[in-house]
C-alpha cells in the first residue's frame, strides 16, 4: 500500500463511517476495514475497479462524484475521502462543497503543480509538465483543473473551509504545513495531504 | 403436458389476503430446488423468476425439455454454485407452471378458474412464496435475487421480510413500473383479448385458446427484451432462405421468422390468462407508493447487504430506474452496491451468457457467504 493511504488511515479514527470517492480497487478501504474496523463505502468510476471491489467484498457503487454524490443524505458518514481526483473534475468547487455536505471531514490529497519539478519543467523545456504523479501528456489527461498546495490553500481560506490538518508528502517524508513555511512547502513537496471540515 | 406430475408442489393452507381484497387458502404452491441446504441451513438462495419464466431455474425444464432460464448463472460450477448454495425457485401465483392460477380448476363448479381468478399483485406472490421459507425450516435466506419481475419480488421480499434474508440481489428491475412498461404490457393484453378464441377468459372451459393473440403479445414483447444494436448486428436485413423480397407478407426477413417463432414456441408453454394476469401484476408494482411516496422507507434500518446490477443496452428497465432503488437504498443508510454492465443483449442480457455479469452476482456471492 502506498504511503499516501497509510497517512490517510492514520488521520481516522477506529469504527467510523468513510466513503472513499474514486476508490479504485479498494484498497484503502479494505486495510481501513481490516485495521480500523471501519464502515466503508465506496464511489468509483471505472466499471473493473468495481468489479474488483465486489470480489474483495467491499461495498462499491459504480458512479462519478459530480453528479452521483448527491445521492448521499447529508452527513451520512464521518470521514469522506478524495485522494489525487480533485483536479480531474469539471467543477472542484462543487464537489468540495458536496464533499462537506455528505461528511464532517473531508480528507483531500492534490498533487501540487507548484512542485519545483513541475515549474522548472515548465519554465525551461517551455512544454506542460510531465512527473510521477502528473505522468500525462496535455492533449490525454484527465486533469482539467490543476492546483498548487498555496492555491488550494488559498481555496480554502476564501470559502471559509476549516484546514484542520495540512500535510505535505515528499519522496515518502511527511511533514506539515504552516503559515510560515507555505511557500518552500510549495516548492519542495509532491503532494499536499489536507484534513477539512466546514 | 402430462409431465405436470413431475412438478413438486406444496399446499398452502395457511390463508393468504390478497391485495385486492380477497382471501385464498389451500392453494398450490409449485417450486424446484437445486443443490442442498446445508446442516447450519444457512446456504438457500431464493430466486424469482420473471413474467415468463417459471420454477425450473437451470437443467433442462421437464415440461418444455428447454434449458432452465438461468442455466447460464446457476449449475455446478457455475456463479451460483449448486455445490455450494441450494437454489429455490417457484412458481409465482398467477403463473402457469403448477402453481396458484387462472389455469387451476375452480374447486366449485368443477372447471377452469380463467377470469374467475383474481388479481394479483406482486405483493401476493412473494406472500405466497414466502411460505417456502417455513417448509423448508430455514429462518434466513443466504440471498434473494431476481431480475426484471423477479427483480421487484426481490424488493417486495426484502421490504416486507427485512429479517429474512442475509444478501439481496435486484436485477434489471424498477421500484415501480413505468408508463412505458405499463403500455407496453397494455399492448400485450389487448392482442390476447383481441382474439376471438380468448372467449372472455373462458378458452379452457370451451377446449380453445387464443394462441394468435398470445403469440402477437409475445412477439412484441420480445421486442422490447432486445436493443436496436443487438437486432441490427444478428439480423439486419438479412432475408429468410430466400434469394430475393417475395413482394407478398411471408416472411421475408429473418428478423419476421426469428419472431413468429418465438411467438409460436411461447404458445405451446404460456397460458394466455397467466399472462393478463402477470402483466397487471407488474403494472400495479409500485413500492413508493405503498411507503407512502418515499421508497427509501421501504428499507428503512435493514440490515441487508443489496447489490444493484444493470445493463447499458436495457431499456425497458434503463439503468436510471435501477439507480433510483440505489439512491433509495442509500438514504435509508442501507449497505448498497451498484454495477451497470457493458451489453449489447439489452433487457435479456440478465438471462444470458454475458460474463461480467455472471462473474459480478458469482464475487458478490463467494465474498459474502
Amino acid at each position: 500500500m502506498k504511503k499516501e493511504f497509510q497517512i490517510i488511515s492514520d488521520l481516522i479514527e477506529k469504527n467510523q463511517r468513510v466513503l472513499d470517492v474514486g476508490c479504485g480497487d479498494g484498497t484503502l478501504m479494505k486495510h481501513l476495514k481490516d485495521t480500523k474496523n471501519v464502515d466503508t463505502r465506496g464511489l468509483e468510476i471505472s466499471k473493473s475497479n468495481v468489479q474488483t471491489c465486489i470480489g474483495k467484498g467491499l461495498t462499491v457503487i459504480e458512479g462519478n462524484a459530480e453528479t452521483d454524490l448527491k445521492q448521499f443524505p447529508s452527513l451520512s458518514f464521518d470521514y469522506v475521502i478524495l485522494s489525487q481526483t480533485l483536479q480531474a473534475f469539471y467543477n472542484p468547487e462543487k464537489v468540495i462543497d458536496d464533499l462537506l455536505r455528505v461528511a464532517n471531514k473531508a480528507i483531500v490529497t492534490i498533487p501540487n503543480f507548484g512542485y519545483w519539478k513541475v515549474r522548472l519543467h515548465l519554465l525551461l523545456k517551455g512544454t506542460m509538465p510531465i512527473t510521477k504523479h502528473l505522468p500525462n501528456e496535455w492533449y490525454n489527461t484527465p486533469n482539467l483543473h490543476m492546483c498548487t498546495i498555496k492555491d488550494f490553500v488559498n481555496f480554502c481560506s476564501k470559502k471559509n473551509i476549516n484546514l484542520f490538518k495540512s500535510l505535505t508528502l515528499n519522496k515518502n517524508n511527511l511533514s506539515a504545513i504552516n503559515s510560515k513555511n507555505l511557500n518552500l512547502k510549495n516548492l519542495f513537496s509532491e503532494l499536499g495531504i489536507f484534513l477539512i471540515e466546514k | 403436458m402430462n409431465n405436470l406430475e413431475k412438478i413438486k408442489k406444496i399446499i398452502i393452507d395457511k390463508p393468504l389476503k390478497l391485495d385486492c381484497g380477497k382471501t385464498i387458502k389451500n392453494y398450490p404452491i409449485a417450486y424446484e430446488t437445486y443443490g442442498k441446504l446445508s446442516e447450519n441451513r444457512d446456504n438457500a438462495i431464493l430466486a424469482f423468476h420473471a413474467l415468463s419464466g417459471d420454477q425450473f431455474v437451470t437443467g433442462t425444464n421437464p415440461i418444455t425439455n428447454k434449458p432452465g432460464w438461468w442455466s447460464h448463472l446457476v449449475g455446478t460450477n457455475k456463479a451460483i454454485d449448486t455445490n455450494k448454495f441450494f437454489v429455490i425457485c417457484a412458481n409465482v401465483i398467477g403463473g402457469c407452471m403448477g402453481s396458484y392460477g387462472p389455469s387451476s380448476n375452480d374447486a366449485q363448479k368443477n372447471k377452469k378458474l380463467g377470469t374467475n381468478f383474481p388479481i394479483i399483485t406482486i405483493n401476493d406472490m412473494v406472500n405466497a412464496q414466502y411460505n417456502l421459507l417455513d417448509y423448508f425450516k430455514i429462518d434466513k435466506l443466504f440471498s434473494v435475487m431476481g431480475g426484471s419481475m423477479g427483480g421487484m419480488q426481490v424488493l417486495q421480499f426484502v421490504a416486507n421480510y427485512p429479517n429474512k434474508t442475509k444478501t439481496a440481489i435486484p436485477i434489471a428491475c424498477s421500484a415501480s413500473h413505468s408508463a412505458q412498461n405499463i403500455a407496453l404490457n397494455e399492448l400485450g393484453r389487448q392482442a390476447i383479448m383481441a382474439d376471438s378464441n380468448w372467449m372472455k377468459g373462458d378458452y379452457l372451459n370451451l377446449e380453445n385458446s387464443p394462441d394468435k393473440g398470445l403469440s402477437v403479445a409475445r412477439m412484441a414483447a420480445h421486442i422490447t427484451y432486445l436493443s436496436q444494436k443487438g437486432l441490427q448486428e444478428k439480423f439486419g436485413r438479412k432475408l429468410q432462405e430466400r434469394d430475393d423480397l417475395k413482394f407478398s407478407f411471408d416472411a421475408d426477413f429473418q428478423i419476421e421468422s426469428y419472431l413468429r417463432h418465438q411467438g409460436s414456441a411461447f404458445v405451446d408453454r404460456f397460458d394466455a390468462n397467466s399472462y393478463l394476469y402477470i402483466t397487471r401484476a407488474m403494472d400495479y408494482f409500485d413500492l413508493t407508493k405503498q411507503y407512502n411516496g418515499n421508497l427509501s422507507n421501504a428499507f428503512k434500518n435493514t440490515k441487508i447487504k443489496f447489490f444493484v446490477i444493470s445493463f447499458t443496452s436495457d431499456w425497458l428497465y434503463p439503468t436510471s430506474e435501477n439507480k433510483e432503488i440505489v439512491i433509495a437504498l442509500n438514504v435509508a443508510g442501507a449497505d448498497v452496491g451498484f454495477i451497470e454492465i457493458v451489453s449489447d443483449k439489452g433487457h435479456d442480457s440478465f438471462l444470458l451468457d454475458v460474463p461480467d455479469f455472471l462473474k459480478s452476482v458469482k464475487n458478490f456471492l463467494e465474498a459474502n457467504y
